[in-house]
């Protein structure tokens, strides 16, 4: 069924075809709709889930840890200063090996007070253990969360995605709604591996000395190295029941291309429209778009572009004293293995748009020249 | 004659790692027997962090979680969620120090209290942060010594009170207990068990190495606390019908004051008004409790 809805909406019918067991969460502009969607869907009996109406982020997420643990399947949604209200958590829930799924809906940091995208937001909790997927569309929320529930509960690690505020989660889009029976073939009930029952008691979190600690996050790393191949099935699963295809990275014509431009979130849609556009002017520009931040596709990303002549990159947002997370990102895949020009701008952060004006002239830019001026390619700001 | 015996099952084991002659050790025991083995213990950061053992032990016989502080009755709110929706049955406890009931965790607990969670939420109040190293709490008396409040100029502001903060929550139960008196924690951890919503219990938990007494003194300094009236065994039952459980024999503060080394500097002015704060909060809570008698 065909629905026009927006990100956050695509969010909430997530969770809900994925049957979620356990959601809580605190509003937070531009996230609040997602909550309320289900709360309603609760509260009308559509949904079979408890839904806990929490004081504060920290204490949605800890709920939601606290269900995982006890065998449920659990959903939360927030944004920037929550996201970043949870950060204690977040290492907290994938220390514990918990699959949660939680939303982001990406949001500028204050101040001043804003609740425009970027994505400082997500990409300042990279180091937390959660895998990171970034979204660009509405469908692709809505059939990532189904996904990410999927991917979470293989791997035991939470799964974190992420969409870009307003652009997204404000927008509508046609987004083609699964079918319940499809989806509860595609994703299984939550059987955890382990739990809090009362039938086989066992402390979790205990404290943990130096002669174990270390190998607990060894299997952390071992978990992410091994989402990537799970990210890639499920991905192409999802495509076999749904007929949309997902991977590690989303790519658009790669070949052939001289330029391409590395980025993510919504700002990959507006590249597909420049780059159409230079195109039919005889340029070669394609786009490599990272929907998987954490774990990093490093050697696909080696891959993709490892014919090209020059890398741009788009970050809307900012490492402070370094450059872009993206580009730097991008850098460290490179080391030993390429040696190509990379031009990171840094674009769009606090919500300011990004057209597809501004991605051909960045794109003319690095026509002109063999090498990025400076480290950082500031780009529509007032200097 | 009602015979009131103390259930022989034991559901915590020896070997814990608890110092000697602390009274939280003692209480989950007691706890646990009135509890019984269907039960889900969660622990924010407290020394329950310690004592229930290292990786990969466990001195409890139920499933117990660790979790970051300040966030336990949250937690605990989401074991009972999983519990309901898969039609599970357990009491759901949390077992904390008053580092996060009174302070870090004050804000998740007014939560779960407004929202009434049907939780267990046990408060073994030793007065300070003692698994740091005796640091000044919102529970540390008037005049007491932390290392954070050095005996020149040590704590200036009275007790957070606990108890009266959530009887305002209109909790369905609320009572207060120490290891002195066992039979009244036991009647008051199965009286909870039966009761839907958030049952709060305060247990003054005396810490030989916070307090400053020899290990063997801690269930003499239970029973001095409520004695001399300085922590009295009461219940509250929806924020209104207060219930007192034992009527102290009124022996002199200084009885209890003086065993602790944290008082030590305490002068005859300090007794004094220690005395006449014991007495006004006695008189308070004798008028509550007799409000709702008829």
């Amino acid at each position: 069924m065909k629905k026009l809805l927006t990100g956050n909406y695509a969010a909430s019918y997530g969770a809900i075809l994925s049957r979620a067991e356990v959601i809580s969460a605190y509003p937070i502009t531009p996230q609040t709709q997602i909550v309320e969607k289900l709360s309603t869907m609760v509260a009308e009996g559509k949904l079979d889930a408890e839904f806990i109406n929490v004081e504060s982020e920290r204490s949605a997420l800890a709920v939601c840890m606290g269900a995982s643990a006890t065998g449920a399947r659990a959903f939360t949604a927030t944004s920037a200063q929550g996201l970043a209200l949870m950060h204690e958590l977040l290492h907290w829930a994938a220390g514990a090996r918990l699959p949660l799924v939680l939303v982001n809906v990406n949001r500028a940091m204050a101040p001043g007070w804003t609740v425009w995208c970027d994505e400082n937001d997500s990409l300042s909790q990279r180091d937390t253990g959660w895998i990171q997927l970034y979204c660009e569309s509405n469908q692709e929320v809505l059939d990532t969360v189904i996904q990410a529930y999927k991917i979470a509960e293989k791997t035991m690690l939470p799964v974190m995605i992420c969409m870009d505020g307003i652009f997204l989660s404000h927008t509508q889009e046609v987004v083609d709604l699964p079918e319940q029976e499809k989806v509860d073939r595609f994703l299984s009930p939550y059987k955890p591996p382990f739990s809090l029952d009362t039938s086989s008691p066992h402390a979790l979190g205990s404290l943990t000395p130096p002669h174990v600690y270390f190998e607990f996050r060894y299997k952390l790393q071992q978990a992410m190295d091994e989402a990537q191949a799970e990210i890639e099935k499920t991905g192409k699963e999802f495509g076999n029941t749904f007929g949309r295809d997902y991977g590690l990275l989303d790519e658009y014509l790669l070949n052939e291309a001289e330029i391409i431009i590395v980025a993510l979130g919504t700002v990959c849609g507006t590249c597909r429209v420049a780059i159409d556009r230079l195109n039919e002017k005889g340029n070669k520009v394609g786009m490599l778009r990272i929907r998987t931040f954490r774990p990093l596709p490093k050697k696909k990303i080696i891959e993709s572009l490892k014919d090209v002549k020059k890398v741009i990159i788009i970050d809307r947002n900012i490492s402070y004293g370094h450059h872009g997370i993206l580009h730097e990102e991008i850098k460290s895949a490179f080391y030993r293995k390429l040696n190509i020009p990379l031009f990171g701008f840094i674009a769009g952060l606090g919500g300011r748009d990004i057209t597809p004006e501004d991605i051909e002239q960045m794109v003319n830019y690095t026509l002109k020249h063999e090498e990025s001026d400076t480290d950082i390619l500031w780009w529509g700001v007032n200097k | 004659m009602k015979i009131f015996t103390i259930p022989e099952e034991e559901n915590m084991n020896p070997g814990h790692v608890a110092c000697p002659g602390c009274a939280s050790a003692l209480s989950m025991r007691l706890a646990l027997k009135a509890l019984g083995r269907e039960t889900i213990l969660t622990v924010p950061a407290c020394c329950w962090s310690v004592i229930d053992g290292p990786f990969p032990y466990s001195s409890v016989k139920v499933p117990l979680s660790h979790i970051a502080f300040g966030t336990a009755a949250a937690f605990a709110s989401g074991i009972r969620a999983a519990l309901e929706i898969k039609r599970k049955k357990a009491n759901v406890v949390v077992w904390c120090g008053d580092g996060e009931a009174f302070d870090i965790g004050f804000q998740t607990l007014s939560g779960a209290a407004e929202r009434n969670e049907d939780i267990i939420f046990v408060c073994y109040d030793n007065e300070g942060y003692m698994n740091t190293g005796v640091q000044r709490s919102s529970a540390t008396p008037i005049k007491a010594w932390t290392t954070t409040t050095p005996k020149k100029y040590p704590k200036q502001e009275l007790k957070k009170d606990l108890m009266e903060i959530f009887a305002a929550h209109k909790i369905p139960y609320a009572a207060t207990a120490t290891v002195a008196f066992p039979e009244d924690m036991i009647k008051k951890f199965s009286k909870a068990k039966e009761i839907r919503g958030l049952k709060l219990i305060h247990i003054l938990s005396p810490c030989p190495s916070g307090w400053k007494f020899p290990e063997n003194l801690t269930i003499k300094i239970s029973r001095l606390a409520v004695e001399t009236g300085i922590f009295p065994l009461y219940e509250i039952e929806y924020g209104e019908k207060y219930t007192i459980n034992h009527t102290p024999k009124w022996l002199p503060v200084e009885d209890y004051l003086k065993k602790q080394g944290r008082f030590a500097h305490l002068t005859k002015k300090d007794y004094q008004e220690k005395k006449e704060y014991v007495e006004k909060k006695w008189l308070e809570l004798k008028e509550k409790s007799n409000r709702l008698k008829n």
